[in-house]
């Protein structure tokens, strides 16, 4: 169960966190899924539950098969991917950009990108940190 | 909210009463000759999905009534499930001719 919440400079609270647990490209979000949200914030901020709702988002996220990205090559040559960042990714932009101009420029994995190439869901050597959002999903 | 209704039990319920079990029908690579499978064959089984958008065949859990697995199909862009059936039952075979937004363009008009 988890949650983010900040205040926006009009002073709106903006809140977001979790995905649903089966595939939807409907791209409206799902009422489980917003209760689950508002759950776990009001449970830290009791205070915000006599507020209103105004809006709500949904969107597409790309999870992997062990919630960490896939940088690096691919079986198809000039090819590179720097993807799978899921629900975070966001605060990873400018390191896993810099180590993917690298990859590309050279034509090989960063030394720090190498363990998250597509590779290693053929060779077992998957991720188990969820690097993407950095919190236990 | 999805409406779901378990054809094992009969229960119908919210989502929140199931819990969803991804991509079904997926087949496990032969054991007969567990030395000669490749990784690629177990990376399939184990990470590789579909995922369309659009009809899919999904395994789901009857986690507050029966406690059993069982298949549906689901539009995963409209949210309409068009069957529910057991785990025992034949894969049925999906009429794909059409993209889910043009399905969803006829279902309105």
């Amino acid at each position: 169960m988890h949650g983010y919440i900040s205040q926006s400079d009009k002073g709106e609270l903006v809140i977001g966190g979790g995905a649903d647990s089966y595939l939807n490209y409907s791209q409206r979000g799902s009422l489980p899924a917003i209760e689950h949200t508002v759950t776990a914030l009001v449970e830290l901020f009791p205070a915000i539950s006599r507020l209103k709702m105004m809006r709500q988002w949904g969107g597409i996220v790309d999870m992997t098969g062990d919630r960490s990205p896939i940088i690096g090559l691919t079986p198809v040559e000039g090819l590179f991917v720097n993807c799978g960042w899921g629900t975070g990714g966001f605060k990873s932009i400018p390191g896993s950009g810099f180590v993917f101009a690298d990859t590309i420029a050279n034509d090989r994995p960063h030394p720090i990108a190498e363990p998250f190439g597509l590779d290693r869901f053929t060779t077992g050597a998957v991720i188990d940190e969820s690097v993407a959002a950095a919190v236990a999903h | 909210m999805l409406k779901i209704t378990c054809p094992v039990c009969g229960l119908g319920a919210d989502e929140t009463e199931f819990t969803a079990g991804g991509e079904a029908h997926i087949v496990r690579p032969a054991s007969t000759d567990p030395e000669n499978i490749s990784d690629e064959a177990f990376r399939d089984y184990l990470y590789v999905r579909d995922n369309p958008r659009g009809l899919a065949h999904e395994l789901w859990l009857c986690a507050r009534g029966c406690g059993k697995w069982f298949h549906a199909v689901r539009d995963t862009y409209s949210h309409e499930f068009k069957m529910f059936y057991k785990l025992s039952d034949p894969k049925p075979q999906l009429n794909l001719t059409k993209k889910p937004r043009a399905r969803a363009k006829a279902a309105k008009s």
